[in-house]
């Protein structure tokens, strides 16, 4: 990667409140007008790191460069390239969702009119017109977050900040968000985004790093990440020990857990291998209580490069029963 | 620290978001303004000729005059605390969170406090002086005397509020802002001649009120206004006073501001 098309590049970030380490090394890559996702748990650093690459702290060391620009030397530089949603609301609770566009529009210096045109754009693009009299006080958590995007676009940033972006979105509201940044980078815009939602990453970005404890474990594209983890695998479970001996039996490959009565049948998740494995199940007219399809998403490299497991999440992909 | 080019229009910004809050709350700024309105009568019209009695009133010593300028001081101190919690509750928000992630004017989002609060306290002085005139208040002051005291009251206003923005900004909550800025908003009118002359106070206080930036600047209020006897030293004193108190809040609160962010 050729150093001026990225859009973002870090090398040797550090930061520690008092002696707790926070960040503790961490390189990153950005190419201009991609989604870059920095995925992690509770408390792995990943505001932190927002915050740093976003001028809004400092860091304690590490080579810095956004937008080109050497973040140490020139914040004022970076901060005009830039847009950033933070974690936390960063609405004006006492202006309506109208007045907190023409606000930005002023202070990106656009001129009466055109603050106003491109307010009432915005209000448009993100379903606000109808709230837009409104005081952004009396929002509802998901309005005031395409609020909070809404005014971080004001100024046609190149680089987009997004720190979990749709973290108390209902899916609805998050399908939307997922859109929306969908169209942002289409237009040539670079993202970074953090998120705890494995899906998320897996959904949108181009790149994923995962940060745990402040370190990347692991640093790719989603199918390379994916590699990292266990193979896929049919589950089966059975009530009754007969059963599921017979479909031991026929199914030599499926390793046992002879206490919960199950199997696990390794396989691609493509549908001729899960017919195989059906008739034969059929052929010996067994009975099985509960089917699993489990393909390798980012809970599994999740868990095999943190050797935790991942949170709020089901692996069920087909049950049937 | 690079500086934006738009510094007028980015504080212009910033005074706007905040006259718009003040007019969100229409019940604070109207108890900011009232109160010292309501000082005003309570001690003119009610303490007023107990004070003056015991102060030796009859032989020419008009205590309404001798008040006003007090009280007119006092409301400046008084409206501080707004802009000082004001400032101290943006920075727990995630609001200034983004602004300082942008390329405005730094000083903006403070000086934008400081210019509200001006103008509020303009509003509140036209207000005192003109209930004071209603019950009796008489300056004799030219049209170039009023003029400096004008220029006097807006400078002690933007000095005190910078300050009290700094005092508010060392705490991390607007009700610990409020009540750091509680000595400066109410104590020191008080400790100074606002009330009584410092010849009758006790010989502790009445040193302290002595040297205290007020007394200075009342003095010299005093003596634009009404024509009162004042130390040719004094008028210079109160500006000096005025100028050190803003430099150093104004110093103090961008540095509370900026701390921790990138330069
Ligand atoms: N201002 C601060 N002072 C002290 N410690 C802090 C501060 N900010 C963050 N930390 C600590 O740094 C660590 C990383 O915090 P950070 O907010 O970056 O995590 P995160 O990945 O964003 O977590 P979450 O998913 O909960 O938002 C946490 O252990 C947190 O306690
Ligand atoms: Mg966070």
């Amino acid at each position: 990667m050729n150093s001026s098309s990225l859009a973002i590049d870090v090398a040797g970030l550090r930061k520690s409140y008092g002696d707790k380490l926070v960040l503790d090394g961490i390189d990153l890559k950005v190419a201009e007008g991609t989604i870059f996702s920095l995925l992690g748990p509770n408390g792995a650093g990943k505001t932190t790191a927002v915050q740093i690459l976003s001028t809004l702290i400092t860091a304690d060391a590490g080579e810095i460069r956004v937008a080109g620009h050497d973040l140490h030397r020139d914040p004022e530089a970076v901060r005009a390239a830039i847009g950033v949603t933070g974690q936390f609301s960063a609405v004006d609770g006492l202006l309506t969702g109208e007045e907190n566009l023409v606000m930005m529009a002023d202070l990106h210096h656009l001129g009466r009119r055109e603050a106003r045109r491109r307010a009432a754009e915005l209000l448009e693009r993100f379903d606000l017109v109808e709230a837009g009299k409104k005081l952004a006080m009396t929002y509802s958590g998901g309005m005031k977050r395409r609020l909070d995007l809404a005014m971080t676009l004001v100024g046609n940033p190149r680089i987009i900040f997004l720190d979990e972006p749709t973290t108390g979105l209902d899916p609805r509201s998050r399908h939307s968000m997922w859109q929306l940044v969908r169209e942002l980078v289409a237009g040539g815009v670079t993202v970074l985004l953090t998120t705890q939602y494995l899906e998320e990453a897996d959904e949108l970005a181009d790149r994923i790093a995962v940060l745990d404890h402040g370190q990347l474990v692991a640093q790719g594209t989603p199918a390379e990440l994916k590699r990292l983890a266990p193979g896929g695998h049919i589950r089966l479970r059975f009530t009754a020990p007969d059963q599921f001996a017979a479909a031991a039996q026929v199914l030599p490959s499926a390793s046992r857990d002879d206490e919960s009565l199950v199997l696990q049948v390794p396989n691609d998740g493509s549908v001729q291998s899960l017919r195989a494995v059906l008739a034969r199940i059929d052929d010996a007219r067994i009975e099985v209580d509960e089917l699993t399809v489990h393909t390798p998403d980012l809970d599994d490299v999740f868990f095999a490069v943190t050797g935790q497991p991942a949170t709020n999440h089901t692996d069920e992909k087909v049950t049937s029963r | 620290m690079s500086i934006s080019s738009y510094p007028m229009a980015d504080t212009a910004t910033m005074l706007r978001r905040n006259l718009r809050h003040a007019l969100r709350y229409p019940g604070l700024s109207l108890g900011a303004l009232g109160m010292p309105v309501i000082m005003m009568l309570l001690f003119g019209l009610i303490f007023g000729d107990t004070f003056a009695a015991g102060l030796g009133g009859g032989n020419g010593f008009d205590y309404l005059d001798f008040l006003t300028p007090g009280i007119l001081l006092m409301s400046i101190a008084s409206g501080t605390m707004s802009p000082a919690v004001g400032a101290a509750m943006d920075m727990s928000e995630g609001i200034v969170a983004r602004f300082r992630t942008m390329a405005i004017f730094r000083p903006a989002v403070l000086t934008g406090h400081v210019l509200g609060n001006v103008l509020l306290t303009i509003v509140s002085l036209a207000l005192v002086i003109g209930f004071a005139v209603l019950i009796g208040f008489r300056p004799n002051a030219s049209a170039g005397e009023w003029i400096l005291a004008a220029g006097l009251m807006i400078a002690v206003t933007v000095s005190l509020t910078w300050f009290a923005i700094a005092l508010g900004l060392t705490s991390k909550t607007p009700e610990g802002a409020s009540n750091i800025v509680l000595p400066i908003s109410l104590l020191l009118p008080f400790l100074s001649n606002t009330f009584i002359p410092l010849e009758s106070m006790p010989s502790g206080i009445r040193w302290f009120a002595e040297y205290q930036p007020f007394t200075a600047i009342i003095d010299t209020l005093r003596h634009l206004l009404l024509g009162a006897p004042m130390d040719s030293g004094t008028g210079w004193l109160a500006l000096a006073w005025c100028l050190a108190i803003a430099l150093v809040g104004y110093f103090w609160a961008q540095k509370s501001y900026n701390k921790g962010t990138a330069a």
